[in-house]
């Protein structure tokens, strides 16, 4: 129980003799150690040949018996300190075994391997900083996340929080310990400010941000994001998070007005497709999509038109063209597909183009139950024939399948076609008449 | 063509052992609060508690009524209230509500916790905090090897993941420790070790401090286990962003299998209701499938079918005595067949169906131009429209992470615009998903030019330790480049196919994706054990950026019987995945070995990026 001191004694002198690098692999230090460990196994014989402690102690706390006791122990490092030690008489009350859980005379090393074990280990003894953070490297060296966090919890509790940053910035492994300690506790102002002593603006910035997430009142949510438009995020980023401000601020508006539309009973869309869900913080490909299905003629001056929104967050062709297509044909209101895809030029032709390829258009069209003459229509426009005559026959679109076949003069395709068509249908009889078509000169 | 063990592979240890152990020690705990309880579990320890207790036994040990610890007020009449719980912040957070709640009311009650598999000192800071030190006794319940089948061990600890390899929290390190530990105590030593990884290292020291302070509990014992391989998950993450096409990869890809049991629905029982199952070696079907490419299934179970219906068969024409004998012994077996391959052949279709919906055969012709590296301007269109067309975020993410580590990350041109694409599609909030990315490496963007990496070394040698802390942390992302074109390349992971590779006849590990890939983490195994060392590994461990973290030990026993030489444990930190396993399998069928898992949790490409994902589904 002497020891307290002594040890302390021991690594001031250590640290006198070179600056104190924490280095594991520094020899001087490990020898310290190595003579330290020696030191504390011998306690057990001490503790053991000391059986009437309780008699060398006065009630007031002095010590007796000490230097009897010490006589034939002592070691190097005892003889250099002149100082009483102090012991702590309420201590020796307990049992032998509970006693030296409750022991605050443990080495660094056997202070971090009885945490390891799970044991009750006071850590107050370890008050000077070259202590605590002698304490926390061992702690290091052992990789027990669990005792590194015991330790960080000791010294974010007993260091100013700038000792505690500056020391960490150097032990990395424990830094990030303390993070994500900081995290899971939410402690999230010690973890800003521990960000922004590091000079970690991003992360900084980003943790500000993910508070978001738990704020649940679209309000309170959008207010918060505001805060968040000024922060140091990388130039993208910052770009983002203005685009999340935006796009919430709209979904409020756009929410508040078809919420009193669909209430009012009066707007046939909102009759027929009645809203499954509120638009509120969906992503904003899925607004585009609500905004093409519910406002899709609408001016480009109003919040909700499906062209607002293009404009405002710069949405490419190709990411708008898909997304104003699933949402048209999902009403089947196929004049606006046909019309999404037809393009004037200056003499007044119009051509039909599509950004995404029409073989994708086609497939959407499909998954969204288009009858055949439309995807008919749209199979045509593929450029591919292998492709177009794949996605043809794919959707049974035999009429495409049959001209294309003729186009190709492959009669043997054709002939393989027939076997796929039902028996006495219209297709049957088209490719009957072009296969005994005396005018097609078959390549096959 | 279904799995068959050479006749001189060795015999698999008793595994159900570790199961009697983690229940009497639960029993042993539930009786230290005398009396009738009632026991709040938490949701994720549900599943494993059930594989080793039944409830019968939690009844006779006086537990009343179960609850999930879940975020609804509390019924319990009890004067007793037990937790069973996973050390985590939320938890204590919710006793604490409870306990004070009580307090409140002027009403006193016996509460434990028991932490599984082990408490962490930031629980009882927080109990400290709430007021409830003292009011609650803890203690641990040190269940952390859950055999799931009688080759694989799971820690169930999918946390695991993101704790270690994104947050750096090295917790679970003692507790991999401990298992090991303790199975060396079951098992004998392991005359020889092998590893790979920072957190593998570190596992190995610190289990070796462990034997060393406990030293004599298993001296004099025979080694089982010949060798252990240790190898951390992000040594090869490819491996696990692949779509696994392996019948018990593709089940888990497509079902989720939890803990060893699977929830078959509607769909896949025809019938109205879902059924659970377990899927393990028990389940004869289910064994001689497994292993196989998906392409084989189908023929397999309809050859099953038949010869299940020729069995059925033969009892015309028997008499009154065969008839008798045959339904008393063998109809029942016939039967449980029957239903067995009746589910499987259900749970094919459904694959299928699904699979034909997603359009998975231009999903796979993506994944295997990313892994042999062409075409990546059309891999990187595909991956844009399914981001474009909202398929599944955790599908387009998977696609991004793998694009990024087989081309050592996206060309910033490319970053920019599929990100914007994928916030745009998925939510702004998604901004924390990609940072975390990039932390863990598994998404990144290219620095410009290789001027930087030069600039980098040259600067971290030059700086004080001090500095460095900061240069490294902000180049970390760079210092790690994945080199998996070069290594792909060293270690011959894409086999040279002349023709058709013949996928009912294996002759690599690369079966498991079609021919078209050897999972890289089998490949290191498979080398390092046949050299039984590292050496000539070199250059392969500096672009896996390794090589200050690969090491080798063990006991070196030479009394280790010649049976043990042929078993090998293999550890993963980090999760493994179905198509590992089946991978290792194979090569233990070619060489006579047999592999035994240890991992901290099954895992596959999903699971990895929801790990990483910040807004949960």
């Amino acid at each position: 129980m002497n020891r307290t001191k002594v040890d302390e004694e021991e690594y001031w002198n250590s640290s006198k003799f070179k600056a104190f690098t924490f280095d594991d692999e520094d020899d001087e230090l490990s020898q310290l150690k190595e003579s330290k460990r020696a030191v504390n196994s011998l306690r057990d014989f001490v503790d053991d040949d000391d059986d009437d402690d309780l008699e060398r102690v006065s009630w007031t706390g002095e010590p007796v018996g000490r230097r009897t006791r010490l006589g034939s122990f002592q070691s190097l490092s005892d003889a250099l300190t002149d100082t009483p030690a102090k012991s702590y008489a309420p201590e020796l009350g307990r049992p032998k075994g509970e006693f030296r859980d409750y022991s605050n005379d443990w080495s660094p090393s056997d202070t971090v391997r009885r945490l390891r074990k799970g044991k009750v280990c006071s850590l107050e003894r370890f008050r000077s900083l070259q202590d605590k953070l002698l304490l926390l490297e061992e702690a290091v060296s052992m990789h027990d996340g669990n005792v590194i966090t015991a330790v960080l919890i000791f010294l974010k509790r007993t260091l100013s929080k700038e000792v505690l940053f500056r020391e960490l910035e150097v032990r990395q492994v424990a830094l990030r310990h303390l993070i994500h300690f900081l995290k899971e506790i939410g402690d999230q102002k010690l973890l800003l400010d521990l960000f922004r002593f590091l000079d970690r603006t991003e992360e900084l910035a980003l943790s500000h941000y993910r508070e978001h997430l738990s704020i649940q009142d679209p309000e309170k949510r959008k207010e918060f994001l505001k805060t968040c438009i000024g922060l140091p995020f990388s130039v993208e980023d910052a770009a983002h998070i203005q685009d999340h401000y935006t796009l919430l601020e709209r979904q409020i508006i756009i929410e508040a007005n078809d919420r009193h539309l669909e209430s009012a009973g009066q707007t046939e869309i909102f009759r027929k497709h009645p809203r499954k869900a509120s638009i509120l913080n969906m992503p904003l490909v899925t607004t585009l999509f609500y905004s093409c299905f519910y406002h899709y003629t609408e001016p480009e001056g109003t919040f909700s038109s499906p062209v607002n929104l293009k404009k405002t967050f710069k949405i490419p062709d190709k990411q708008y063209v898909l997304t104003a297509l699933a949402a048209r044909a999902k009403l089947r209101a196929w004049h606006d597909v046909d019309a999404l895809f037809t393009t004037k030029n200056w003499l007044g032709y119009t051509k039909k183009r599509a950004p995404i390829g029409f073989h994708r258009v086609v497939e959407i069209l499909y998954k969204n139950n288009a009858p055949v003459q439309i995807l008919q229509e749209y199979v045509n426009l593929v450029e591919d024939v292998d492709t177009k005559l794949n996605l043809a026959t794919k959707f049974k679109c035999h009429d495409v399948v049959i001209d294309t076949c003729r186009d190709l003069k492959d009669r043997q395709q054709l002939l393989a076609y027939r076997s796929k068509v039902d028996k006495g249908s219209a297709e049957e009889e088209k490719i009957d008449a072009i296969l005994s078509s005396t005018q097609i000169r078959w390549k096959n | 063509m279904a799995f068959h063990h050479r006749p001189d592979a060795p015999e698999l240890p008793d595994f159900s052992m570790l199961k009697r152990l983690a229940r009497d020690q639960l029993i042993y705990l539930l009786e230290q609060l005398p009396g009738k309880k009632d026991l709040f579990i938490e949701a994720d320890l549900m599943s494993p508690l059930d594989r080793i207790a039944s409830v019968s036994i939690l009844k006779q040990h006086e537990v009343d009524k179960l609850y999930k610890v879940e975020n609804k007020p509390v019924l319990s009449s009890s004067e007793q209230l037990c937790f069973l719980v996973r050390p985590r912040i939320k938890n204590m957070r919710y006793i604490a509500n409870l306990v004070n709640a009580d307090k409140l009311a002027g009403r006193t009650r016996k509460y434990k916790v028991i932490f599984s598999p082990q408490k962490f000192y930031a629980c009882e800071m927080v109990l400290e905090e709430e007021g409830i030190y003292g009011d609650v006794s803890c203690d641990e319940w040190a269940f952390s090897l859950l055999p799931l089948d009688v080759d694989l061990l799971s820690m169930e600890l999918p946390e695991f993941f993101r704790d270690y390899f994104l947050e750096g929290d090295q917790r679970w390190i003692n507790t991999v420790a401990q298992a090991l530990h303790l199975l060396s105590t079951l098992y004998g030593p392991f005359p020889n070790c092998y590893g790979i990884g920072r957190c593998a290292k570190m596992s190995h020291e610190l289990w070796r401090n462990l034997e060393e302070e406990e030293d004599g509990e298993t001296k004099g014992r025979k080694p089982e286990i010949g060798h252990i391989f240790l190898l951390d998950r992000d040594v090869d993450f490819v491996t696990a962003l692949c779509s696994q096409v392996v019948y018990e990869g593709l089940v888990d890809d497509t079902f989720r299998i939890k803990c060893g049991s699977v929830d078959f629905g509607p769909e896949v029982t025809s019938s109205d209701r879902s059924l659970k199952v377990l899927l393990n070696a028990d389940d004869k079907v289910f064994h001689e499938i497994r292993n196989e490419h998906f392409s084989n299934v189908f023929g397999f179970l309809s050859q099953k079918a038949r010869n299940l219906q020729a069995q059925y068969d033969r009892r015309r024409g028997m008499d009154i005595k065969q008839m008798k004998n045959f339904v008393s012994q063998e109809l029942k077996g016939l039967k449980q067949e029957h239903r067995l391959l009746s589910l499987h052949i259900g749970a094919c279709e459904s694959i299928m169906k699904k699979k034909t919906k997603q359009n998975f055969q231009e999903l796979i012709k993506t994944e295997h131009a990313l892994l042999e590296g062409f075409s990546i301007r059309d891999s990187t269109s595909y991956i844009e429209e399914h981001i474009d067309r909202q398929v599944s975020p955790i599908e387009s993410l998977r696609l991004m992470c793998l694009l990024s580590i087989t081309e050592n990350g996206l060309i910033p041109k490319d970053y920019r615009s599929l990100k914007t694409q994928y916030l745009q599609s998925y939510g702004s909030e998604h901004l924390l998903t990609f940072s975390n990315l990039r932390r863990a490496g598994l998404l990144t963007e290219q620095a410009p030019g290789d001027t930087l990496t030069a600039v980098e070394s040259k600067v971290s040698k030059l700086v004080t330790d001090k500095a460095a802390g900061k240069i490294t942390d902000a180049f970390s992302s760079l210092a790690k480049r994945s080199n998996f074109r070069a290594i792909s390349k060293k270690l011959n992971l894409i086999p040279r196919v002349d023709g058709e590779y013949d996928l009912k006849v294996p002759r690599d590990m690369a079966y498991v994706f079609s021919g078209a890939y050897v999972p890289l983490s089998c490949r290191v195994i498979e080398q390092v054990l046949e050299r039984r060392s590292w050496q000539g590994l070199e250059e392969v461990l500096r672009l896996l950026n390794c090589s200050e973290l690969a090491f080798t030990g063990g006991t070196k026993d030479d009394k280790a019987p010649s049976e043990s030489l042929r078993l090998i444990l293999v550890v993963f930190l980090g999760g493994c995945t179905f198509s590992e396993i089946s991978a290792l399998r194979f090569l233990g069928r070619e060489k006579g070995f047999r592999f035994i898992f240890l991992t901290t949790a099954i895992t596959n490409s999903a699971r990895l990026m929801e790990a990483m994902s910040e807004v949960k589904a």
